[in-house]
C-alpha cells in the first residue's frame, strides 16, 4: 500500500472509532476524546521531530509540556498586584544576583589557568553567588506567598488572552532545551535521553514546589477560557433560537410548556458539545499549521540535510554539516512544539495541576505514538498520536469489562475478583509496553513508513 | 567547647554520615548493574529500575509466606530469607526478557538507541506488572530489630545531647553490599567467566575472536545485573519503604552514579553511588542547629541553613552529572567516552 492509502485508512478506523463512541455513549464523550487525540498528536508531531528527522532520544517531554502549561497560567491569570509589591522588586534583585553570579562563573571560567586556582575561583563564584542570590529571594518569597494564601499567594501572570500562551509555551519549551542542548548533545544519544530525564525530574520538581510561581500542588484553577462557557450559551437568545431551529422537528410536535422544558435539555446538551467544537476548531487550526510546516521543513534542503545526518552522522559531518548545531537546532524546535502542546492541554483543562505530569503518560505514552504511527513521517506521527490517545483512553472501560466478564462466574463478593477489578488499572502500562515492543520488533518503520524520497 | 564539637559531630554523623553511607551502597549496587549492561550490552537500560521493583516485590511476597509459616531470622529481617527467591524470579525475568526482546536487536547489531527505546518498553510492562501483582501504594516489609542503638542508648553511653541512631537495615545495607560487591569483584578479576566478561566489554571482536562464547556472557551479565538490582531494592525497601514509583525515580541517581564513576568501571560505580549520595544527603539537609553548637551566640544562624530543599534532591544528581559531562566525560575512573 502507498503511503497515503496507508493513512487514509488508518484515519477512517479512527474516524469509525470516534463515531461508535459518539452513537454509543455520548457526543460529548466523544469529542472530549477527539479534542485530546488533537493535542497528543501535536505533541507527538513535536516528538517526531526529533526522533523522526534526527533520531534524538528525548526522555524528558513531560518537562516541556509543563513548561507550557506554566505559560497557559503566566500569560493568562491577573497579575496579583499585592504579591508583586510585596516580592517583586526582591526576585528582581535575585534575578540580578543570579546573572551577575552566572557573569562572575564565566569570567573565573575563562581568565583562570587551568587546574586548581580555576576550580577554587569557580566554586568560590558558585557558592557566594548562591547565598548572595537566595538572601534576596527568600524574603521575597515569603512576601509573595504569605499575600492571601488560600486563593493566589502567587504573582499572578499577565492578565492576557490564554491563546497567547500557546506561542510564549513553546518559547519557554525552547529556552530550556537550548540550555540542556548545549550540555548534553554532541555526546552519545543516550546521554541526552539520560539528561532529559533529569532535567524533566527538575522542572516538575520546581513546579510543585515554587509557590510563587504557579502556586505549586495548590494548583491554579479557573483558567481563562478562548471559547464561550457553557451557561452563558445556554442563556444566549441566537443559541436558544440555533437549537430551536436544528431541534424543530421533534420539538413542533410538543405543545407550549413541553417545548419550554424540552428546549431547555437540548439547550443545556448543545451548549456542551459546542463549546468542545470550538475547542476543537482552535486545536485542529494548529495542528494543521504545525503539521503543514514539518512537512514541509521535512520536504526542503533542511530536511534532506538532516535525515542524511540521521542515518549517517559520520559522512555527513565529512561533507561538511555542522552535526551538533543541527541536533540542537532540531531538538529545539520539537521541544517548542511540545510546549506549544503542554499549554493547549492547559487550556482545554482549564486548570494548571504539576502532580499530574509523571513521565508515563506524558513523556513515553508520546513515544509509542510516534513509534506506531511512523517514525520520521508527519502523518504517521499524527495518526499514532489519534489512535494511541484513543486506546489509552479507552484501555480502562475495555480493561473493567473484560474482567468483568471473565470473572462473572465468580461471587460478587470474591476478594480475588475485587482484586482483579481494582487492578485492572494498572493493566494501561503494560498494554501500552506490549504495544512498543510488538511495533518495534514487527513493524520498526509503524503504521504509516517513512517514504524514502531522492 | 569540646563538647560543642563533638554534639556537632554526632548530628552530623546521625543525619548525614549515617544515612547517606546506607543511601550509597543501595546506590552503589544499583549503578553496578546498569554500569554492567552499559559496558557489555553498550545501552542504557531503563528498565533498571523497575527490575529493581520486580525482584523486591517478590522478595516481600516471599517474606509474607515465610511470616505466614513462622519462619524468622531472628533480629534480622525476614527478607534477608527471602531475598533468593526475589533474585531467583528477577534473573528468569531479565533472562526471558533478552531472550524475546534484547538478543533480536543485538544479532542485528541495531544501535544503541534503538535498544535504550526497547528498554522503555520494557519498562512500561515490568512497571505495569509489579503495580498489578502488588499495587501502587506504599508496602512495609521491615522486621526484626529495628536498632542497633538507638538514640537515647547513645545518649546515655556518652552523656551528650545529641543522639546517634543507628538502624539495623543500614548496617545490615553495608554488610550485605560489601559482601556483594566483594564477590562481584573475585569473580570478575579472578575467574575464568570473569575475564572474558571483561575482554568482551573491552573489545568485543577481539573477545569473538579468542573464542569467548558472547551468549554465555550476556546470560552471566543479566544474572549478576539482575541479582544486584534485587539486592539493592531490597535493601532501599527495608531501609525507607517500598513503593513502585521511587524506584523508577531512582533510575537518575544510579545512572548519575555510573556515569560518574565511568562507564564499565565496577570500581567507579561504587565511588559515583557515594559520591551521589553524600551530596544529596549534604546539600539537602540543614544545617542549622549543627552551626548553633559551633557558632559563637552572635553569629547563630536564624534559617534552617538548607542549600537545597528535600524536594530536589534529583537536582543534585542532575547537577553532578553535567559537570561530569562538561568537565570529564569519561567520568572518575576512566571509563569509556560515550
Amino acid at each position: 500500500m502507498s503511503e497515503r492509502a496507508r493513512a487514509v485508512g488508518g484515519f477512517a478506523i479512527v474516524a469509525v472509532l470516534l463515531v461508535a463512541v459518539g452513537f454509543g455513549r455520548s457526543w460529548s464523550v466523544s469529542l472530549a476524546v477527539f479534542n485530546l487525540c488533537l493535542i497528543s498528536a501535536v505533541m507527538s508531531l513535536g516528538v517526531n521531530i526529533q526522533w523522526g528527522y534526527a533520531g534524538l532520544f528525548n526522555a524528558g517531554v513531560m518537562a516541556f509540556a509543563a513548561l507550557g502549561g506554566l505559560a497557559g497560567v503566566l500569560v493568562s491569570r491577573p497579575p496579583v498586584w499585592a504579591a508583586v509589591a510585596a516580592g517583586g522588586g526582591g526576585l528582581l534583585w535575585a534575578a540580578v544576583a543570579a546573572c551577575l553570579t552566572l557573569a562572575l562563573v564565566r569570567v573565573a571560567f575563562r581568565r583562570l589557568p587551568p587546574g586548581r586556582w580555576r576550580l577554587l575561583g569557580v566554586t568560590a563564584a558558585v557558592v557566594a553567588g548562591f547565598f548572595a542570590t537566595r538572601a534576596f529571594f527568600d524574603p521575597a518569597v515569603e512576601a509573595i506567598e504569605a499575600v492571601d494564601p488560600s486563593t493566589s499567594g502567587y504573582l499572578g501572570g499577565l492578565g492576557l488572552p490564554i491563546v497567547l500562551s500557546w506561542a510564549v509555551g513553546g518559547v519557554f519549551a525552547a529556552a530550556v532545551a537550548w540550555v540542556v542542548g548545549r550540555v548534553a548533545l554532541g555526546l552519545r544519544s543516550d546521554y541526552l535521553a539520560i539528561a532529559t530525564l533529569g532535567i524533566s525530574e527538575i522542572v516538575i520538581a520546581v513546579l510543585k514546589n515554587e509557590d510563587w510561581l504557579a502556586r505549586g500542588v495548590k494548583n491554579v484553577t479557573g483558567l481563562d477560557r478562548p471559547v464561550p462557557y457553557e451557561l452563558d450559551l445556554q442563556q444566549a437568545v441566537w443559541f436558544r433560537d440555533l437549537v430551536a431551529a436544528l431541534n424543530a422537528g421533534r420539538l413542533s410536535a410538543l405543545d407550549a410548556a413541553e417545548r419550554a422544558a424540552a428546549l431547555h435539555g437540548l439547550a443545556i446538551e448543545a451548549a456542551g458539545i459546542f463549546v468542545k467544537l470550538c475547542y476543537a476548531g482552535l486545536f485542529a487550526a494548529v495542528l494543521l499549521v504545525v503539521l503543514l510546516l514539518s512537512e514541509r521543513a521535512l520536504r526542503s534542503p533542511w530536511g534532506r540535510m538532516m535525515r542524511a545526518i540521521r542515518d549517517n552522522e559520520a559522512a555527513a559531518e565529512a561533507l561538511g554539516k555542522d552535526v551538533v548545531r543541527r541536533h540542537r537546532q532540531v531538538f529545539v524546535l520539537g521541544s517548542a512544539v511540545v510546549g506549544i502542546a503542554g499549554a493547549m492541554l492547559v487550556t482545554l483543562d482549564g486548570q494548571f495541576t504539576p502532580s499530574a505530569y509523571n513521565p508515563l503518560r506524558f513523556t513515553f505514552l508520546i513515544w509509542v505514538m510516534v513509534i506506531v504511527g511512523g517514525s520520521g513521517n508527519n502523518l504517521g506521527a499524527v495518526l499514532g498520536g489519534f489512535v494511541i490517545w484513543f486506546v489509552w483512553i479507552e484501555a480502562e472501560p475495555a480493561g473493567l469489562w473484560l474482567v468483568g466478564a471473565l470473572t462473572s462466574a465468580m461471587a460478587p463478593d470474591d476478594p480475588v475478583r475485587a482484586y482483579l477489578v481494582a487492578s485492572a488499572a494498572h493493566m494501561r502500562p503494560i498494554l501500552m509496553g506490549t504495544i512498543l515492543l510488538l511495533v518495534m520488533r514487527f513493524s520498526p518503520r509503524g503504521m504509516v513508513p517513512e517514504t524514502v524520497r531522492r | 567547647m569540646i563538647v560543642d564539637v563533638a554534639n556537632a559531630l554526632v548530628l552530623l554523623c546521625n543525619f548525614v554520615v549515617v544515612p547517606a553511607i546506607a543511601y550509597g551502597s543501595q546506590l552503589a549496587l544499583g549503578a553496578l548493574g546498569i554500569t554492567l549492561v552499559f559496558g557489555v550490552l553498550r545501552f542504557a537500560n531503563f528498565s533498571h529500575g523497575d527490575l529493581m521493583a520486580l525482584g523486591t516485590m517478590v522478595t516481600i511476597l516471599a517474606t509474607w509466606q515465610l511470616r505466614r509459616w513462622g519462619v524468622g531470622a531472628g533480629p534480622l529481617p525476614t527478607a534477608l530469607l527471602a531475598l533468593p527467591f526475589g533474585a531467583l524470579v528477577a534473573v528468569v525475568a531479565s533472562l526471558a526478557v533478552d531472550r524475546s526482546v534484547f538478543r533480536f536487536y543485538r544479532v542485528r547489531r541495531s544501535g544503541p538507541v534503538v535498544l535504550t527505546v526497547v528498554s522503555v518498553g520494557v519498562m512500561f510492562v515490568m512497571n505495569g506488572v509489579v503495580r498489578f501483582v502488588i499495587g501502587p501504594d506504599d508496602r512495609s516489609f521491615a522486621d526484626g530489630a529495628r536498632y542497633l542503638m538507638t538514640a537515647g542508648e547513645f545518649k546515655r553511653m556518652t552523656g551528650l545531647d545529641e543522639g546517634l541512631a543507628i538502624r539495623s537495615s543500614q548496617v545490615l545495607t553495608v554488610f550485605v553490599a560489601v559482601a556483594s560487591v566483594a564477590t562481584l569483584f573475585w569473580f570478575l578479576q579472578r575467574t575464568r567467566m570473569g575475564k572474558s566478561m571483561r575482554a568482551y566489554a573491552d573489545n568485543e571482536d577481539l573477545a569473538l575472536l579468542s573464542g569467548v562464547d558472547p551468549d554465555r556472557v550476556v546470560l552471566v551479565t543479566w544474572t549478576i545485573t539482575a541479582v544486584l538490582a534485587t539486592v539493592a531494592g531490597t535493601l532501599y525497601g527495608l531501609d525507607k519503604s517500598f513503593q513502585p514509583f521511587t524506584y523508577l525515580q531512582l533510575l537518575l541517581p544510579m545512572f548519575a552514579a555510573a556515569i560518574v564513576g565511568g562507564i564499565g568501571q565496577p570500581l567507579g560505580a561504587i565511588a559515583g553511588g557515594f559520591l551521589v549520595a553524600f551530596s544529596e544527603v549534604a546539600i539537602t539537609y540543614a544545617y542549622k542547629k549543627f552551626l548553633r553548637y559551633l557558632l559563637p551566640e552572635h553569629l547563630h544562624p536564624d534559617g534552617l541553613v538548607q542549600l537545597l530543599s528535600t524536594d530536589y534532591k534529583f537536582s543534585v544528581s542532575f547537577a553532578i552529572l553535567v559537570a561530569v559531562l562538561l568537565w570529564r566525560p569519561t567520568g572518575l575512573f576512566r571509563g569509556r567516552v560515550l
